[in-house]
């Protein structure tokens, strides 16, 4: 799970992590209230899913009502890279001398946790400079540890202590909470030497989901990514026409990918899982008639173990229920083909040996139809 | 560093073949396990033992004797290998247990551990001194001797190239192109999908990268994390002169979304497919832009390592 910002900083002030005065609204009737209380000025913060807000525009201060009126909903109406605006926080401008960075990174090849700081933040962790890396096993972080990061970053007197204590709760919170990412960029460094976390990033492992019900809150999916999950699928929408369905990530990517190479534009990523049956693809069918953008759709499965005919009987039986009236181009690989393909003879299913050929197929087909 | 093909291949006959190594599968009795061991059965790997508490004294298939541990089914058999079946809430707990018995080769099937459980079972493995292979991984198969794991059998041949592969699916259809342009596999092994893998691709790597037999090797990489990245240059560092070849799925998948694996996710530029192609490319590795594109690539090395 990505977290929000605002999401993200309510785990910090469970944890202690100290950050400016704000508040999430997602209307702007709510939002004139939060106003109210704050007080002018603040910043209004677009929530988004993905880095690179600020230069787009979704980070702006605001000084009085008038402003306020103008900016809330421009900035909730905004997309960034793609994705729209979430919710809005507005929050408290802090006065700083300095701009840190400070992360716990589970460090994938090294199979351990990071501590990533810097006494230079602000700026996304690929451009951020002297980072100082300590690697820390499962995630705990000892007080020596932190103090002597503390130091390398160039922090001095009082300061001191406060970043300790910053880390340990970070520290905490990533262990807890089972976080592959907890970010702080930047953490404010104030003129009286205390640490205030400006922005927060969390990305905790989805498969800990089950462990952790109080952060259920904070899924977000849509109706069709939650099914799917139900299903056993994994789904995620993308802006195209053309659903791409197929058994195992690594196929649908590449298939995804080869779509993409030859002009055609995914709709979803679709991944029934390892095996395939009736049942799953027929599911996979029913979740894309459920997507109003889709032209048409691909599907490339490696059925190693399963008959390519029983998924063939998935694709008659959603032409006969009328689930679905879109062509399908198809390959499927595994035993039986020609039977499946003999199958879906007068069918809007096309079966093709190669993907390549499927793929070439379908993007004919969609620019034939505009 | 273990050499997985003493693991995996028994004592070698006077003719050149192998003998059958014993295996325990964990979880036999369930839909996935059953499906999938009666399909290593009917490829010939020697699975002496399965376990499922609470139905210890039956038998799988009416061959096969379930046991309630793993401690029993290794006393009874020996196995040093074990392939787990059961859902991710209980892995930690059944792979504990398989290494507490000694158990010293964990296939780790399920889909969903969470890393916090795979990191745990890693301090613990390095301390026995065991290989995990997974979580979320199709298996390991040498072709015609051994298959443990998910995989169909149709796509491998028996051969010298090495595919080594994060993704199950990918690593059947890139192996069906090779067999079917006549380059067998020595050994496949799916590393997994997750961001942490027991066995990464650097140590997977490291495993078969001496065997005198190997002729060339297929890295089937996608995005998220660096373990291709780390691979390249630990092929650069070695100056490992046999022909390898890539293929990185990914590359048209929109940033920050989990790509149906957990750990195909791209951060920032941490885990894209431009800075695994590059490695590879600066490691003198080229990079197939499609499956069906390996098995040419491949052949033009092996061409050029001749000359």
């Amino acid at each position: 799970m990505r977290l929000l910002e605002y999401q993200a900083k309510e785990l910090f002030a469970q944890y202690g992590i100290k950050t400016p005065k704000g508040i999430s609204s997602k209307d702007i009737e709510k939002a004139r209230k939060d106003a109210a209380e704050l007080g002018f000025p603040f910043v209004i913060k677009a929530q988004v899913p993905v880095g690179g807000r600020g230069k787009a525009g979704g980070i702006q201060k605001c000084h009085n009502q008038d402003e306020f009126e103008l900016k809330y909903p421009q900035i909730l109406g905004m997309s960034i890279k793609g994705e729209r605006t979430r919710a809005i926080l507005l929050e408290k401008m802090a006065e700083y001398e300095k701009e840190l960075y400070l992360s716990l990174f589970l460090n994938r090849s090294k199979r351990c946790y990071t501590i990533i700081a810097s006494s230079e933040g602000g700026v996304e962790i690929e451009s951020v400079k002297n980072q100082i890396i300590r690697e820390v096993g499962l995630g705990q972080v000892d007080a020596p540890v932190a103090e002597e990061v503390a130091k390398q970053i160039g922090l001095e007197g009082k300061t001191i202590s406060d970043f300790v204590d910053m880390l340990q709760r970070l520290s905490k919170l990533t262990i807890e909470k089972e976080a592959e990412l907890a970010e702080i960029n930047p953490v404010a460094l104030l003129k009286d030497g205390s640490l205030l976390a400006l922005d927060g990033k969390v990305v905790t492992d989805d498969n800990s989901n089950f462990r952790h019900p109080e952060m259920e809150k904070y899924q977000e999916k849509t109706e069709l990514e939650e099914r799917a999950e139900k299903s056993g699928f994994t789904l995620v929408e993308l802006d195209g026409n053309i659903a791409v369905v197929g058994n195992g990530a690594g196929l649908v990517m590449s298939t995804l990918d080869m779509l993409a190479d030859n002009g055609g534009k995914p709709a979803c990523f679709l991944d029934v899982g390892g095996g395939a049956t009736t049942e799953s693809v027929y599911e996979a069918l029913t979740l894309i008639s459920k997507m109003k953008k889709v032209k048409a759709i691909l599907v490339n499965l490696y059925g190693g173990i399963v008959k390519t005919t029983t998924v063939a009987v998935a694709f008659i039986k959603a032409y006969d229920d009328k689930l679905i009236d879109l062509p399908v181009y198809a390959r499927l690989m595994g035993a039986e083909s020609d039977k499946s393909k003999e199958m879906l003879k007068n069918t809007k299913t096309k079966m093709f040996d190669s993907v390549e050929d499927a793929i070439n197929g379908v993007v004919m087909e969609v620019s034939k139809r505009g | 560093m273990v050499d997985i093909y003493d693991i995996l291949r028994g004592k070698k006959n006077s003719d050149g073949s192998y003998e059958k190594v014993p295996v325990i599968v964990q979880g036999i009795t369930g839909t996935f396990g059953s499906l999938h061991s009666k399909q290593m059965l009917d490829y010939g790997t020697n699975i002496v033992a399965g376990v499922t508490p609470g139905k210890g004294g039956q038998k799988f298939e009416n061959k096969v004797p379930i046991y309630n541990t793993v401690k029993e089914a290794v006393d009874a058999t020996n196995a040093k290998i074990s392939i787990v079946f059961v859902p991710a809430k209980f892995f930690l707990g059944a792979a504990k247990e398989a290494l507490e018995a000694g158990i010293k080769l964990l296939v780790a099937i399920p889909e969903h551990v969470p890393v916090r459980d795979t990191m745990e079972l890693l301090e613990i493995a390095k301390q026995k001194d065991a290989i995990i292979i997974g979580p979320n991984t199709p298996g390991v198969m040498i072709p015609g001797l051994i298959k443990v794991g998910i995989m169909p059998a149709s796509p491998f041949k028996t051969g010298n190239i090495v595919v080594l592969s994060k993704s199950g699916t990918l690593l059947y259809e890139i192996s069906n192109v090779l067999s079917t342009s006549g380059f067998g596999q020595s050994i496949t092994i799916g590393v997994g999908g997750d961001p942490v893998n027991g066995t990464r691709l650097i140590d997977a790597f490291d495993m078969v990268k001496d065997d005198s037999n190997l002729e060339g090797m297929v890295i089937v990489g996608e995005i998220g994390g660096d373990s291709e990245e780390i691979l390249a240059q630990h092929i650069m560092d070695l100056n490992f002169k046999k022909p390898i070849v890539a293929y990185i799925a990914g590359r048209r998948a929109p940033k920050e979304k989990r790509m149906g694996h957990a750990g195909a996710i791209v951060m920032g530029t941490y885990g894209s497919a431009e800075s695994k192609i590059s490695m590879f490319n600066k490691a003198n590795i080229p990079v197939a832009k499609r499956p069906n594109e390996v098995a040419m690539l491949l052949a033009g090395k092996l061409e050029k390592s001749k000359d």
